[in-house]
């Protein structure tokens, strides 16, 4: 526990009803760093603003929001500062590198000003924008048309004079991305070449941002479920897990064990085909096409496996508030056992093709290295935190669905480069299927839904035949499911590390604000300082074992 | 030893018309771009896999240079920051090209009605053929494609495709 914070900060700190510590604004710096330095919280989860136009009782319209973890992962700390009518605050930069994009965010978003910021200026919404369309008072179908991209040659000159370069003509600019083969879907990478050589790099975000968090302020609980498939659609259904997670927290309920284990199945096997994506991506980046076709056939497979107890194959919608859509099918646990025999074959005759290559190993070893600190100071998790050496898993650290008593372990590397981050991955395919494989023998009978009549819906018997059950049917339909007022913050260990949710509910059957942690989002701050003096070609291949999926990035 | 056409027609002359000649070139080997942003583009990995293995329509060849192909598939969402860029891109493509925009965020914005998504790209570029789904199953963008050969084989090589009239919200 925060032993020294809690004794300095006595007096100034009042804790809420969601069990946050609210302090004043002029000393959120030195309360962090104090908590940093002498108690050890120095993860910074996420940071995020909440606009509390709408509710009553709130001092200030505007609060920021800093959730921290401790050096073991377990204790999670939120801090919470109003923001007056000035809409500035201090930056916390100088104490965590992940506050950079966390803070752009929050002034794009939302309009709060960060002083001593190295480069305030927006993120997700082009430069062309008018307004912060997170606040309450933003109208949520206005679009603004955008003309130009920016050239970012605001972020480029001072890199450069930082490296010593006066004049610009010794270089070529070079734009990776926004529609490049080498940088995977919409990533915008500007670097600035000396040679082959990358002297300073510059990374642009917001080309897929598809306004996730505003959608969520007019949708009712069950139908963001969908829009949760489309964070990360390599693993959609862990992304469902997720929210469905975070609203049954605030909920306070414990699922049907069926549902938990079930969860645990298919959450296994979406992190498998996510890593299999990743992993297939890289390869072909590397030129190595034929693995391609090893990793990426086992993965059609377990998509026919998806629309078999889904309907869908990529973005499958099969978690509920409270449970999921429907049970397993018949037969359900042979299709799975072929799934994994084939993913097995495939990681099989991938690494007999690549563990003694020559060329895989001297394009991945000691290229793209974060090292044991700044993967933590600049918010990594996940496989690319575990490739830098350090044992965080949210399933190990804070356990959920059982994930204490199944035997698997956490596959860890040790110097942080492109060919940890892929063998750690490797490996966390051979564990999952060590957790699906208990998991299938202790799957138990039952429901797979909470059986409470103010969350899942009833059974298409009772709707047809009473009219209680009728009208059960309907409200949950058009109001949704009704969630207690909180503010409210849970993660799950996500493909590419922490997946949180950040919910702040009214008591209505909408959120009022959702906040999502993602994990890419963080490791994408990370890259460009990754890949700032190594080769061109090796910050392709940094790239894909970063795996950036751009849905969960841009949101 | 000659194969295919050549073993049974040997050193014949075959006659036709110019037209259907070049169309039957045309849509039997496109040159897609895949403007994958998304979801879409995942899938769209799919139809290049074995599996659906687009090859099988002479459309296996994907550039991402704009100045080398001739089919552009849209596949995945487009937000206000990304137009200009697929519009540069398209502009780019020299003529004769097509487009598919495969997926609901490429046809109409999907469920995606908010201030950041471009609400259908046609707003921007003309469009061939529009795929529904979200994202659309692989056997979808199959479809896509043998519509668009329809398309190539029902014009004419005089027909000039250049002078199409289109002017997008982002047009000069």
């Amino acid at each position: 526990m925060p032993k020294a914070f809690k004794a300095l900060f006595q007096e100034h700190y009042r804790v809420d009803s969601n069990g946050a510590f609210v302090l004043p604004k002029e000393l959120i710096l030195q309360a962090l760093q104090l908590l940093f330095e002498k108690d050890d919280y120095t993860f910074l989860v996420d940071m995020t603003a909440v606009d509390y136009l709408h509710q009553k009782n709130q001092p200030e319209r505007f609060a920021i929001i800093y959730i921290l973890r401790d050096q073991h992962f377990q204790n999670l700390i939120t801090l919470k500062t109003y923001i007056d009518s000035s809409l500035a605050t201090q930056s916390i930069t100088s104490l965590f590198k992940s506050a950079n994009w966390a803070e752009r965010e929050i002034w794009d978003q939302y309009g709060i000003h960060f002083k001593n910021h190295p480069n305030l200026k927006r993120i997700l919404n082009h430069k062309e924008f008018v307004g912060h369309p997170l606040r309450k008072d933003y109208p949520i179908t206005q679009g603004q048309l955008c003309h130009k991209s920016d050239d970012l040659m605001d972020e480029m000159t001072p890199r450069l004079k930082t490296k010593g370069y006066s004049s610009q003509e010794e270089l070529m600019f070079l734009n990776l991305g926004p529609a490049h083969p080498a940088s995977h879907g919409t990533i915008r990478t500007f670097v600035a070449l000396d040679g082959e050589n990358i002297t300073c790099a510059v990374s642009e975000i917001g080309y897929l941002h598809r306004g996730f968090e505003k959608s969520c302020e007019n949708h009712t609980y069950n139908q963001i479920i969908p829009y949760t498939d489309r964070l990360n659609y390599c693993s959609a259904i862990l992304n469902n897990i997720g929210f469905a997670h975070a609203v049954e927290g605030i909920l306070g309920v414990d699922l049907p064990e069926r549902a938990k284990f079930i969860r645990v199945i298919i959450g296994e096997l979406s992190r498998i085909i996510d890593h299999l994506v990743c992993l297939a991506a890289i390869l072909v980046d590397m030129g190595a096409l034929t693995n391609y076709w090893y990793l990426y056939n086992p993965r059609e497979k377990v998509y026919d496996l998806l629309s078999k107890l889904t309907g869908a194959r990529l973005t499958n919608s099969y978690m509920r508030i409270g449970g999921m859509s429907h049970d397993l099918y018949d037969g359900f646990e042979h299709d799975l056992s072929v799934c994994l025999k084939e993913i097995e074959q495939g990681v099989g005759e991938t690494l007999k093709l690549i563990e003694h290559n020559r060329i895989f190993h001297d394009r991945t070893q000691n290229v793209g290295i974060i090292t044991k600190e700044d993967a933590i100071n600049r918010g990594l998790s996940g496989p690319n935190l575990r490739a830098s050496g350090i044992a965080y898993d949210l399933r190990v650290t804070a356990p959920y669905y059982h994930y204490e008593t199944f035997d698997f372990d956490i596959a860890l590397g040790s110097v942080g480069d492109v060919y940890d981050r892929m063998m750690v991955r490797f490996e966390e395919i051979r564990q999952s299927t060590r957790i699906i494989h208990q998991a299938m023998q202790r799957l138990p009978e039952g429901p797979i839904c909470v059986q409470d009549h103010a969350i899942s819906l009833p059974s298409k018997k009772e709707v047809y035949s009473n009219i209680e059950g009728l009208m059960n049917q309907f409200k949950l339909i058009y109001e949704g499911v009704k969630v207690p007022p909180m503010e409210y913050y849970r993660a799950i260990e996500g493909a590419n590390g922490e997946l949180g949710f950040f919910i702040i509910s009214d008591g209505s059957g909408t959120p009022y604000k959702v906040k999502v942690r993602p994990p890419c989002f963080y490791a994408m701050a990370a890259y460009p300082r990754i890949i700032e003096g190594s080769m061109i070609a090796d910050a392709v291949l940094t790239l894909g074992s970063l795996n950036i999926i751009a849905g969960e990035l841009d949101r | 030893m000659a194969v295919g056409a050549e073993a049974i027609f040997g050193e014949s002359l075959i006659t036709t018309k110019l037209d259907s000649a070049i169309a039957w070139a045309r849509e039997s080997s496109m040159w897609p771009y895949i403007f994958g942003t998304a979801c879409c583009a995942i899938e769209f990995m799919s139809v290049a896999s074995s599996k659906y293995d687009i090859s099988r329509f002479g459309a296996e060849v994907v550039r991402f240079s704009p100045r080398q192909a001739d089919l552009l598939i849209i596949a995945g969402t487009i937000s206000y920051k990304q137009a200009p860029i697929l519009k540069k891109i398209y502009d780019q493509m020299s003529e004769p090209k097509w487009v598919i925009s495969a997926g609901a965020c490429a046809c109409s914005g999907g469920f995606y009605d908010n201030y950041t998504t471009m609400q259908g790209i046609d707003s921007i570029i003309p469009v061939d053929v529009y795929v529904a789904g979200c994202p659309p199953r692989p056997e979808a963008f199959l479809d896509a494609l043998l519509e668009i050969q329809k398309i190539q084989a029902s014009q004419s090589l005089l027909e000039d495709r250049a002078k199409r009239v289109f002017k997008g919200v982002l047009g000069a």
